[in-house]
């Protein structure tokens, strides 16, 4: 087992090497956005001596749960793409903002997560205060749009989420992104 | 270039092999070393064959890794000297040492050990220091780095780090930990794990604490648990986001960054959670507060000017104050113990690099090259910083001394390793 991680360890800093991005692109300050996979609660176990905690969500159940899963609806889209170094919402994704905005206003108990996110570069905790106002961004759209304060959350994860692990402009491109998550999900 | 650097890294990783996986221990390397070493000659201890670990090998790896000395050749040496006054100053200023170091581990009955050394300078030829200690095998180790600490301080004017620990986090797989070692990279414990990423371990200034991020709640949320008991508790959970947590120096208070009411902004709060109040106000992202040694001011990070850069803001009249102007991207300010400046991350051009600024000269040096260097922490003795580098993809940590002279890396195999946190000087 031991001599295997080694092997696997050694083949991808290997492979790393040989892939090594040699060209620099600029860097955001102002707001990168990163994607998120919405993950299952995350359970947490104390080392030594902690203690157990499970981060699980619980839903508002009975809100048109198939309108937000229907693949056909716009409503399953979640993603918002974020230029370099930008917090605009680019006007391809208007429609999005608009239709979540609606459900949002005729589904008064509906409650949704707003999840901003950076590319890898520059400070962890400037990226997460980065992540937020991507997120912020969203809900002042959303909430001039009809939604109600208090119906949305917005929440950063700075860099830590990924979608796309590379370190190539590509990659950055696919994690500064705010990712939107109803209650329940 | 490229394919050399890929076989030397392999070279690196192959020489890890009788390292523990499982535990993902740090190894430690040498890069640099300072300009002047002091030469010095550990002398292994009467009796210590006859325990199962020795002494003057863990003393003689510390004194190695701060950069500062190098060992002298102690073979073929007989008598073997073991107390101040068997030490013959000119056979070993012959041999080009400066201080040598005697000692011995005799057994008791009991089974422990009277652990006796010396330290002795040769140029003066004049004993600075004898000490004894009556130690189990089981603080052998932490003995050692005691006798080291002794020795640095001695020779170098500084008090040594050898007794501290370091927290960082690993990445292995999707799996989380955060994990309390001996700043030598020995005897790693973990003290959470999650799947969901955690971030900006922070120690109490007693070393009885550490409050750190966590996002297992798919949000951030800032938590402090105890080392002593385990005990984790959520002191920052308000609507939106809570980070990066730092605590007062007299441990009363913990300066974190909420968005509850609107952008990234900087509250005090006590460790328990309660009595939250705004000490700062912007329209613009501040962030990364730390406080300064005398507990007066906070040094941030704020976009408020345009850029990201680094601001000092009285805790009593509530004056700010920017502090950096060179370049448009200065974050993470961790203030140096002896409160004449910062260490801190900049970007030049792609490159993001350690750097310290020094208040009254403005003058900012750069200890690292970069490319991805970034969270750096500095040591209590204000004379080592470690920090966060990436290698063939691969998280590492390293340190610098704030001269830029020393550097070390620190390496733990299929582990991605970041968010390093120079502990206090231990309680004695």
């Amino acid at each position: 087992m031991r001599n295997l991680l080694l092997v696997a360890f050694i083949a991808a800093a290997l492979v790393g090497c040989s892939t090594t991005p040699t060209t620099e692109a600029p860097i955001e300050d102002q707001g990168a956005a990163g994607a998120t996979a919405p993950g299952a609660g995350g359970a947490v176990t104390g080392g030594a001596q902690g203690g157990s905690v499970s981060g699980a969500q619980s839903g508002a159940g009975g809100l048109g749960a198939d309108e937000l899963r229907n693949p056909n609806s716009i409503l399953s889209k979640r993603s918002i793409y974020f230029d370099f170094d930008s917090f605009v919402v680019k006007d391809d994704y208007r429609p999005l903002v608009e239709a979540h905005a609606r459900y949002l206003q005729s589904h008064a108990n509906a409650r949704m997560t707003i999840q901003g996110n950076t590319d890898e570069r520059g400070s962890r905790e400037y990226n997460i205060a980065l992540g937020q106002k991507r997120a912020d961004a969203v809900k002042r759209m959303m909430t001039l749009l009809g939604a109600r304060d208090n119906q949305i959350e917005t929440v950063s994860f700075g860099e830590e989420r990924p979608k796309n692990p590379g370190h190539d402009e590509s990659a950055w491109a696919e994690n500064r992104r705010d990712d939107i998550l109803y209650a329940g999900e | 270039m490229i394919p050399l650097l890929c076989r030397w890294l392999a070279a690196c990783l192959l020489s890890l092999l009788p390292l523990s996986l499982a535990n993902a221990q740090l190894s430690i390397e040498i890069v640099g070393g300072a300009a002047q070493t002091i030469p010095i000659a550990i002398v292994p201890f009467e009796a210590e064959g006859t325990w199962p670990i020795g002494i003057t090998g863990i003393v003689g790896a510390d004194l190695t890794r701060s950069g500062l000395f190098r060992l002298v050749d102690t073979a073929g040496v007989a008598p073997r000297p073991v107390r101040a006054q068997d030490v013959q100053a000119a056979f070993w200023r012959a041999r080009s040492a400066d201080a040598v170091v005697v000692g011995s581990m005799l057994p008791m009955p009991d089974g422990r050990a009277e652990v006796r050394f010396a330290l002795v300078d040769v140029v003066k030829q004049a004993p600075l220091v004898q000490m004894t200690f009556t130690v189990t095998p089981q603080q052998f180790r932490i003995t050692a780095h005691k006798i080291s600490d002794v020795i640095y301080e001695k020779l170098t004017g500084d008090r040594g780090v050898f007794s501290t620990r370091i927290a960082y986090i690993t990445k292995q797989g999707p799996r989380y930990q955060l994990l309390v070692a001996d700043a030598d990279g020995f005897g790693p414990q973990t003290i959470v794990s999650s799947n969901e990423p955690l971030l900006s371990p922070r120690w109490s200034p007693d070393g009885s604490r550490l409050a750190y991020v966590s996002f297992e709640s798919r949000k951030p949320v800032v938590y402090v648990q105890s080392l002593d008991t385990g005990q984790r508790h959520a002191v920052a959970n308000f609507r939106g986001s809570n980070s990066s947590p730092a605590w007062s120096p007299d441990g009363r208070k913990l300066a974190v960054t909420l968005t509850k009411d609107g952008g990234s902004q900087v509250y005090l709060m006590n460790p328990d959670g309660s009595g939250v109040t705004r000490v700062l106000t912007s329209q613009a992202i501040d962030t990364e507060a730390m406080f300064t040694p005398d507990g007066q001011s906070l040094v941030f990070t704020s976009d408020r000017g345009g850029t990201p850069q680094i601001y000092r803001a009285s805790l009593l009249g509530g004056q700010v104050e920017r502090l950096t102007f060179e370049g448009t991207y200065n974050v993470s300010p961790r203030p140096l113990p002896d409160g004449k400046g910062i260490v801190f991350v900049r970007r030049d051009g792609g490159r993001f690099q350690v750097a310290t600024l020094d208040y009254a000269t403005r003058q900012v040096q750069v200890l690292t090259q970069g490319p991805n260097d970034e969270s750096p922490s500095v040591a209590p003795n204000g004379k080592l910083v470690i920090y966060a580098s990436r290698e063939g993809g691969h998280g590492i940590l390293a340190a610098v001394s704030v001269d830029g002279r020393v550097k070390q890396r620190l390496v733990a195999p299929a582990t991605d390793v970041r968010e390093p946190a120079w502990g206090p000087f231990p309680r004695s």
